[in-house]
């Protein structure tokens, strides 16, 4: 279902017809566990604001799914954990309140890694969410539950945030695209921060020309948030003339699944069809970057989450009768386990002694990771390879937390240097769907969608 | 192999403001010596010189006049985050002193 299709059936019906089909759509998807809260109440009356002309814009009437760590109005803002699961914010992300100033209804909020700390949505306080193409498999993560809203069709859209890969991992476990946008592209104002040096905000669709639109809506700078940049964004008329694009043979070694190799290299092959040239770029210095960001990230999430002490949001532990037992008690039942993780792991590198040998000298490693990514860049319109070492794999299969960090081995790199990627959709491997993606330079957004067009029509 | 004290494990427990029972101590601190061994591979390269990336935007200081912004929320709207811990407009907490 694309934004098309919706904007014709509202003007055939209404958008109040078009909300409710919607969230009966959402609510046949209990068994996926996707929408955590259905905001019917304020979805309707602002579909009946877009039937009366009231409310206007690009986006009049349509409905889309929004990730639980963005505040909203109707209902709680969980970011998934028990901490935050009666938390009702009061006020509403600025990337909410863009799309909704051009009239998109948001009908629901829908599942994630608690906090956004996961590759599978295993780590959400309230339940796992399946796969939208075969149920015993993850949904991928930590937007899982916006790539399954879009991929079973409840909403032509939903917002999510990637981290390490959050927005793009589960939208090639899912067959939908996904983008990552340029860091500081789009305002992360009232977004629940996890590590601020590589948050950002993007979308879920099933067609690249709906991510585009959204993007446009979005992105610019908001004096709220002092990180975002002068808006660059504006959809592109035709993908980069050079059609030069660098597979990464890091990406393509030993132990990447077979199926996944042979649909990218399908893609690529049907590109070079197309007249792009297409050439193996080695950069061994990627090997390196899950290790740079298994320190970066911790250590800002254990800044970032400090904020959560049960004192003015957030659940009060009922047990706690000293100052320092509501922070300890709070947070040890406010968190989920991976949350727990993540903090010890950030505050052990940033303690006095470990500063320089871990959190320094990642920070340096990241410099040459970029260095070695621009040089490509600068000789090719975009790096392109898998999204994951595999298609969506079985629920409960990573007991151990390393093993559950190696699937985020292709996706960090972009992350690390504030690059623009995004995943499409290129066939299946085993029944499974897998995504290509394609990583472009800094602000280089529009050109990696207008690519992304293309792989897109290769399968029409 | 990195060994975590039992020593600097309380410590980080602590300075994160957590509890743990004595099972799951054992558990985290061989996550955590996992992780810090797979970590430790970035020792390979050489960074001598080499500037650390703190941020990727390259913009500089990004200023704004030090006046009251009306969009900012009402306290009163902002208080009502902390529930039932609110008092004559104040966040109630337990004895400090």
């Amino acid at each position: 279902m694309t934004i098309a299709d919706v904007k014709q059936k509202i003007a055939d019906s209404s958008a109040v017809a078009q909300v409710e089909v919607a969230i009966a759509a959402a609510e046949k998807t209990t068994s996926h566990n996707v929408y955590l809260h259905i905001t019917r109440e304020r979805a309707l009356a602002r579909a009946k604001a877009v039937d009366a002309g009231e409310i206007t814009g690009k986006l009049a009437g349509v409905p889309f799914a929004l990730k639980d760590n963005f505040l909203h109005f109707d209902g709680p803002t969980t970011a998934a954990s028990k901490f935050l699961d009666s938390f009702e914010a009061p006020l509403q992300a600025e990337a909410v309140e863009r799309i909704e100033a051009e009239g998109a209804i948001c009908i629901g909020t829908v599942n994630l890694d608690a906090f956004a700390h996961g590759g599978s949505t295993e780590n959400s306080a309230f339940g796992v969410t399946k796969n939208a193409v075969d149920a015993e498999r993850v949904a991928g993560g930590s937007s899982g539950g916006s790539a399954v809203a879009v991929a079973l069709g409840t909403v032509p859209f939903a917002l999510g945030t990637d981290t390490g890969g959050s927005i793009r991992q589960p939208a090639s476990f899912n067959g939908v695209v996904g983008l990552k946008p340029t860091y500081g592209a789009v305002s992360r104002y009232g977004v629940v921060a996890m590590a601020s040096g590589t948050d950002t905000i993007g979308v879920l669709s099933e067609s690249v020309e709906d991510t585009e639109l959204v993007m446009d809506i979005m992105a610019g700078q908001d004096k709220k948030d002092m990180t975002t940049l002068p808006d660059f964004f504006a959809p592109a008329a035709a993908a980069p003339n050079a059609k030069k694009l660098a597979l990464i043979k890091e990406f393509m070694a030993d132990g990447v699944d077979e199926g996944v190799k042979a649909r990218i290299l399908a893609a690529a092959e049907a590109l070079k069809q197309q007249g792009y040239t297409i050439e193996e770029v080695s950069l061994p210095i990627l090997k390196h970057a899950l290790a740079v960001y298994y320190v970066v990230v911790p250590a800002e999430i254990s800044s970032n989450l400090a904020r959560y002490d049960g004192i003015r949001y957030g659940n009060r532990s009922s047990e706690a009768n000293t100052l320092d037992e509501v922070y300890k008690k709070s947070r040890t039942a406010g968190f989920v386990a991976e949350n727990k993780r993540r903090i010890l792991i950030g505050s052990y590198v940033l303690s006095s002694g470990y500063f320089d040998a871990y959190y320094q000298k990642a920070q340096k490693v990241r410099t040459l990771i970029i260095q070695d990514c621009q040089k490509v860049l600068a000789e090719y319109d975009a790096l392109i390879g898998p999204v994951a070492p595999s298609p969506a794999f079985k629920a409960g299969r990573n007991a151990d937390p390393l093993t559950s960090y190696l699937e985020d081995v292709m996706t960090v790199p972009a992350s690390l240097a504030g690059f623009p990627a995004v995943s499409v959709p290129v066939g299946e491997a085993n029944g499974l769907p897998v995504g290509l993606q394609i990583i472009g330079d800094r602000q280089k957004d529009a050109d990696i969608l207008a690519i992304a067009k293309e792989v897109e029509a290769l399968g029409e | 192999m990195t060994h975590i004290t039992t020593e600097t494990l309380e410590n980080v427990i602590s300075i994160s403001a957590l509890e743990f029972t004595p099972a799951e101590k054992e558990r985290v601190a061989a996550d955590i010596e996992n992780i810090l061994d797979y970590i430790d591979q970035m020792n390979e390269l050489d960074t001598d010189g080499v500037e650390p990336t703190y941020q990727v935007t390259d913009l500089q200081n990004v200023w704004r006049e030090d006046a009251v912004d009306e969009t900012l929320l009402a306290r009163d709207e902002l208080l009502k985050t902390a529930g039932e811990n609110v008092t004559q407009s104040q966040v109630k907490v337990p004895k400090v002193l």
